[in-house]
């Protein structure tokens, strides 16, 4: 007897619901395999890097012969050595995997052994004699734009006639703003095995947010061809952009070892291997020069960006274009001129991290925002509101896209209630006047974020799906699972689509012999691609189901319904394994492919104009912070977050995207410095010298929100919106509550020199400048 | 002993999985987790960075405690060598739980908060947390903070991991074994925890423990005596406390050490003691053991020694190898050298006191004569009259190395500086006095006019170095300014706020 379908409770794990991580219940046993927890095959290898002592030379000499007679060597490799192609960049081929006769940063590969255990490897590569005819290296930003050394064309975005709007301007400020790198400091470093298969094929496990682009570069490396390779990952213990375009290099050691000895080979970086070797975020050094009248309001801006991009193009290109892409968030400015130069450096190529250029971008506008606000003697926040884009009116990006979603005004509006903004920036101005040490800042800013690779043919994804005869289901899709919950996401839309319990789907493994070609999980696209390439997949074996049941059972196929684990056909009813059971008897295929392409984007890259981008995702966030002004030490005393999910998928995986963005997005600006000395060497590259925010920096008041109404205009994945890289930007009010505060020094009156990271350092000398200013002025006046 | 013996020596006996161990035929150091990994095949312990400071390899020991009561405790498995657990018990995330069994509170807590994303760093969180579980009934915030200071998370913000320390207390009595039940004062000790104790208390030795395998000698003698002997016949053995720096240079530098004499077995050694005046900690002392009676008598050291390192550091390294390895910026020798402290070395059956600040010569070279060993530290106890601080400067409050550190000891009679001790690190090759700062102040009035004098004459005491902790420029104002600070909290500025440290906790 059928019940009525409208009245049955929702399947376990559908969309929408709080459900835990899937492999949450492996992570605390300790149960779930990383690449390094995988049963290692009989006879092993471990694979270790040779790196280059110095920044920038030509290998005079290159001397093996102590390397291979060290204990537990079995073979040792060079750049001449590698029957296929030598290089594992992912757009131009300037990346090799062992530098050949030229060496350009320090840390560079220049040759690797495999030796029985990962200790001789080790031990061994220390063995090398490397005799350099050393260069001239090129080791910051304004070096290389004077020498004009840049690894990609300078690129310029331009939006009416800037020089004529600053012209004109009431106002005009001019200045300079320097912006640190950050390491991904992923926990699990970079990793991979490689198994040599039957007839010169090979296997990877790669610890990669891009397992397709692993598979054709080892194929590349090893002269074989794609068909010849497949690279799985079954998840990452963190990415974080690291390993989106890195984990070639070191699959390729391992399978070009693989193919040489007939082996398994490891390839595992030991923590400060890992971060001499691979790139890092971008560091800026940002000129702007602006013309605002007296409100704040912007009417012309010109921006130069310059970059450190290291030693190659690796995907400096994409990250540089995404930086001019946001140094309009949330804003709208009038006639632009945005230059962009990315430097060629001798230090490691610097590569994808969270955000991807974007919080660079970010970061200036909210920088110029803020100097105008101070310059005028306005609170910040009055100033980003008048120059909000707007509906219906200037609402133009400076590369054409219309601003058609704008949420901003709201989420900001309410925001600043339920954060109290007007009433604690009064009660901090009082603790200020009455605290000659301590001092007290506030900020609110706001971030609007791009969604979308801005190359548009990574806008692509696919899925397979098999479903048994016991109702089971086998889910694949060309994501990786990085620790985003990207899984459990596109489980839970495949749940929902066949209308079954997620715990009978299965979440497998990334796998390039399963979905081909598929794009790098990045730009926080992983759940809006997969999830309509899974649901695809679902809804195609949805409609083979309706269809067969319709037809067998001869009913209209509006009669039949799945719903909650149940297939109601006319007024039979029947489980979805039985149906599925009946289907394969009936020699209906149980097995689909998905596919996505994002609709309504497109760009022309050479008049930086188009829709880059189907939609944004927008957030505000207000920061606390107190600060010593006799060490430069601060505090974040409160955080109140509310962003925009639109309709979130899961609201508890993207609570954790927001929260873990933010102290993400928080030690980027505060705590986190890499540091090179002046031989070029990296100092900063182990946890002991290099500090992520640990628990104690959270704030014991924290107040976040995902904003109740989201609702994505667009048609998204159940109108869900991306989460995984907005986050991070709203930690750009922490910077600007530690400059408020410093602000606070001098009664307001003049802004401080900070940049960013805020170290305490950084903040001690903004508050000593800051005071010289005042007595020089003192001096002049009196 | 006879030096031409080569037999492998003796076995490493612990307990593991409820049962005991035995280990032979194994580099001595090889590190603990590179066993579980490798050896064992326990993959659920995690390297993050081998060098105790991400905390993805924390793992919990048992061992008795002077009472011979079971005591559970966090370290960093990658930088422990293996003879080290001889005598102890080795608890990991893998024996929180049966495969596919119920979760243990600590886990359960940990999914149903959304702990864990990438997941990598989670078994290290557990085993940090489930040290909490078994040793704090209610922590607050703080204590949260401390007990989660060694684990770095990358992923979550650690909002969700503090919401599961809360959590983990509510799983009511659900409880499998003793390992479920949370830490009551007082608290009958089960059966299980008996049995365990009797296991561990058959492991003990009463003389010395040795091994010889993979070309490295490694001697654990359990008093004075063994210890003089070794230390007479292998003058140049690396001796080993907490190993926390010791294990890196294996795990980092890849140095091979010959013969090894591991001192945290030594009886003598690992008492805590007040006589004479003074406060004495023995060389064996773990820095969580030595907190506890330093700040019950100089409480303004708490911060100090709250954000030294992180607990699993704290639970394996002693404050006697921090003195002996004699880093220049190591966090206890210039609070130690402003209080007085004196170290005793020992050679033989000869003993040698010596004023702490004595023994250090320049950047890694002290004192110390070969065959010597640090064997205790002497603290004098407070005066009246005497105020003592101490800084630690760091970009990062919790488990950061200081690019400055400062203290001070001061006595006031009359307002008047009649005595004073104002220590660094950070700022020269070692620890060091500001001693043309201290005769500035010496005999003055305690006064503003005076402190901003002393603070120009630091520059003759200290020319700092720039590297990628902070500038030579930022170490400078700020040894300036903490001398400034000190004058601010002990001067009539007392009710003033100085420190952010506190703030929002």
């Amino acid at each position: 007897m059928a019940a009525d379908p409208g009245s049955i409770s929702a399947v376990k794990g559908g969309v929408g619901e709080r459900l835990p991580h899937d492999s949450a219940h492996l992570h605390v046993c300790g149960r779930a395999f990383y690449t390094d927890d995988i049963p290692e095959p009989r006879g092993m290898l471990h694979a270790a890097i040779g790196q280059s002592k110095v920044a920038h030379a030509r290998i005079a000499r290159l001397d093996l012969n102590s390397v291979l007679t060290a204990p537990g060597v079995v073979a040792a490799m060079i750049a001449e050595d590698i029957p296929g192609k030598n290089n594992y960049g992912p757009v131009l081929e300037d990346d090799p995997i062992f530098a050949p006769g030229l060496v350009q940063y320090v840390g560079q590969p220049v040759f690797a052994v495999a030796a029985e255990s990962y200790l001789q490897a080790r031990r061994a590569v220390r063995r090398a004699e490397i005799d350099y005819e050393e260069l001239t290296p090129i080791l910051d930003i304004d070096t290389a734009v004077k020498a004009n050394s840049f690894v990609l064309p300078s690129a310029n975005m331009q939006q009416g006639n800037s020089k004529q709007a600053l012209a004109k301007a009431k106002h005009r400020l001019q200045g300079r703003v320097h912006l640190g790198g950050q390491d991904q400091f992923y926990l699990e470093g970079h990793i991979a095995l490689a198994l040599p298969q039957e007839d010169g094929d090979m296997l990877v496990y790669s610890s990669t947010q891009h397992p397709g682009e692993v598979q054709h570069l080892v194929a590349l490396a090893l002269n074989k061809e794609s068909k010849d390779v497949v690279v799985e990952c079954r998840r990452m213990g963190g990415a974080f952009g690291g390993k989106e375009s890195q984990p070639a290099l070191f699959a390729a050691i391992a399978a070009l070892f693989a193919q040489k000895t007939g082996r398994a080979v490891k390839l595992r970086l030991d923590r400060d291997d890992d971060m001499i070797i691979t790139g890092k975020r971008h560091d800026y050094v940002i000129d702007y020069d602006v013309g605002f009248d007296e409100r704040g309001q912007i009417q012309g801006i010109e921006f130069i960006f310059a970059s450190r991009c290291g030693m190659s193009a690796d995907l400096s290109g994409a990250v540089n274009d995404r930086t001019m892409f946001h140094c309009d968030n949330a804003y709208y400015l009038g006639d632009v001129n945005i230059v962009s130069h990315r430097c060629k450096t001798n230090t490691v190529s610097n590569t994808a991290f969270r955000g991807f250029g974007g919080p660079q971008g970010m970061f200036a506008i909210e920088h110029v925002v803020d100097e105008i606000a101070r310059f005028l003697g306005k609170d910040p926040l009055d100033v980003r509101k008048v120059n909000f884009y707007g509906v219906g009116e200037r609402d133009v990006t400076p590369y054409q896209q219309k601003v058609e979603d704008n949420i901003i005004h709201d989420i900001v509006a309410r925001l600043e209630k339920s954060a109290d903004y007007a009433q604690r920036r009064g009660q901090i101005r009082q603790f200020n006047a009455n605290s000659r040490f301590l001092k007290k800042g506030i900020a609110l800013t706001p971030v609007k974020f791009g969604i979308s690779f801005t190359a548009t043919h990574l806008n692509q994804a696919g899925a397979l799906l098999n479903v048994y005869t016991d109702g089971t289901v086998h889910l694949n899709h060309g994501g990786t699972e990085m620790g985003q919950g990207l899984f459990t996401k596109v489980a839970q839309v495949v749940a929902e689509e066949l209308q079954i319990d997620v715990d009978r789907i299965k979440i497998t493994a990334s796998d390039t012999s399963k979905v081909p070609n598929a794009s790098a999980t990045a730009a926080s696209s992983g759940s809006d691609l997969n999830g309509k390439a899974a649901q695809a997949a679902a809804r195609a074996i949805k409609d083979r189901l309706l269809g067969f049941a319709a037809g067998h059972f001869d009913v209209a196929l509006e009669q039949v319904i799945m719903r909650n684990n149940m297939v109601y056909v006319g007024d039979k009813s029947m489980s979805f394994a039985e149906l599925t059971k009946l289907a394969h008897f009936n020699r209906v295929s149980l097995s689909a492919t998905g596919f996505y392409r994002t609709p309504e984007i497109h760009y022309d890259r050479k008049t930086f104009s188009g829709r880059p981008f189907f939609y944004y995702a927008y957030g505000a966030a207000v920061a606390e912070v107190i600060i010593d002004t006799l060490t430069g030490e601060y505090r974040l005393l409160r955080a109140d977050i509310l962003h925009d999910c639109g309709q979130s998928l899961n609201p508890a995986i993207d609570l954790g995207q927001i929260e873990g963005g933010f102290v993400q997005g928080m030690g980027w600006l505060t705590s986190e410095t890499l540091w090179w000395n002046e031989a070029g060497e990296l100092k900063t590259h182990a946890p002991s010298t290099y500090k992520i925010p640990v628990c104690s920096d959270f704030p014991v008041d924290f107040r976040v929100k995902i904003l109740e109404s989201g609702k994505n205009r667009e048609d998204s994945i159940y109108r869900s919106k991306a989460v995984g890289e907005p986050p991070l930007m709203l930690a750009i009010s922490v910077f600007h509550a530690i400059k408020d505060a410093i602000a606070g020094v001098v009664g307001y009156k003049w802004s401080p020199k900070l940049n960013a990271p805020a170290t305490p350092e950084e903040v001690l000398t903004a508050v000593e400048e800051i005071r010289t200013r005042r007595v020089d002025q003192r001096r002049q006046a009196g | 002993m006879d030096n031409a013996n080569t037999s492998p020596g003796d076995e490493i006996r612990f307990v593991v999985d409820d049962a005991i161990m035995t280990v032979r035929d194994i580099d001595p150091t090889r590190t603990i987790l590179q066993y579980l990994r490798e050896d064992l095949r326990y993959t659920g312990t995690k390297e993050g960075c081998a060098e105790g400071d991400c905390g993805a390899c924390t793992i919990v020991l048992g061992e008795l405690d002077d009472n011979e009561q079971l005591r559970l405790r966090a370290v960093n498995s990658c930088i422990q060598f293996l003879p080290t657990l001889d005598g102890r018990q080795l608890i990991t995330v893998e024996n929180l739980s049966p495969p596919g069994g119920p979760l243990h509170p600590v886990q359960q807590a940990m999914v149903d908060c959304h702990g864990s994303q990438c997941g990598f760093c989670t078994p290290g969180f557990v085993m940090s947390l489930f040290a909490l579980y078994k040793s704090n009934s209610a922590p607050t915030r703080r204590d949260i903070d401390d007990a989660l200071a060694g684990n770095l998370c990358r992923c979550t913000g650690y909002r969700p991991i503090i919401d599961a320390a809360r959590k983990m207390y509510t799983y009511g009595t659900r409880a499998q074994s003793w390992l479920d039940h949370p830490f009551q004062r007082d608290a009958r000790v089960s059966h299980e925890e008996q049995r365990l104790v009797e296991m561990l208390k058959s492991l003990q030795r009463n003389k010395l423990f040795q091994m010889d395998t993979a070309g490295v000698r490694f001697f654990a003698p359990t008093n004075l005596t063994e210890l003089a002997r070794l230390t007479a016949q292998h003058p140049d053995a690396q001796i080993l406390a907490g190993g926390t720096d010791v294990g890196l240079w294996v795990t980092k530098q890849l140095t091979e050490l010959n013969t090894i004499i591991y001192i945290g077995k030594v009886c003598e050694l690992s008492r805590v003691a007040v006589a004479d005046g003074y406060i004495e900690i023995g060389a064996g002392v773990t820095l969580t053991d030595a907190m506890p009676i330093l700040v019950k008598h100089y409480q303004e050291l708490e911060e100090l020694f709250v954000r030294f390192a992180s607990p699993p550091i704290r639970n394996a390294a002693t404050l006697g190898g921090n003195i002996a390895n004699g880093s220049p910026i190591g966090d206890s020798m210039p609070a130690l050298i402003s209080l007085g402290a004196t170290i005793v070395l020992r050679n033989q059956d000869k003993s040698r006191e010596i004023a702490l600040e004595d023994f250090y010569i320049d950047y890694q070279k002290n004192d110390r004569q070969p065959g010597e060993v640090v064997v205790k530290v002497r603290i004098p106890l407070p005066r009246p009259e005497q105020h003592v601080r101490s800084y630690k400067i760091t970009k990062r409050f919790d488990q950061d190395i200081s690019s400055v550190c400062g203290a001070f000891s001061m006595t006031l009679e009359d307002d008047t500086v009649a005595q004073i001790k104002i220590c660094y690190g950070g700022v020269a090759a070692i620890p060091q006095r500001a001693i043309a700062c201290e005769q500035a102040l010496l005999g003055k009035r305690w006064s503003e006019s005076t402190v901003r004098e002393a603070m120009r004459t630091l520059q003759r005491d200290f020319q700092p170095i720039t590297d990628m902790r902070a500038s030579s420029r930022y170490r400078s104002t700020v040894a300036r300014n903490l001398l400034y600070k000190f004058f601010l909290e002990t001067s009539g500025f007392a009710r003033l706020e100085t420190r952010v440290y506190c703030h929002g906790r």
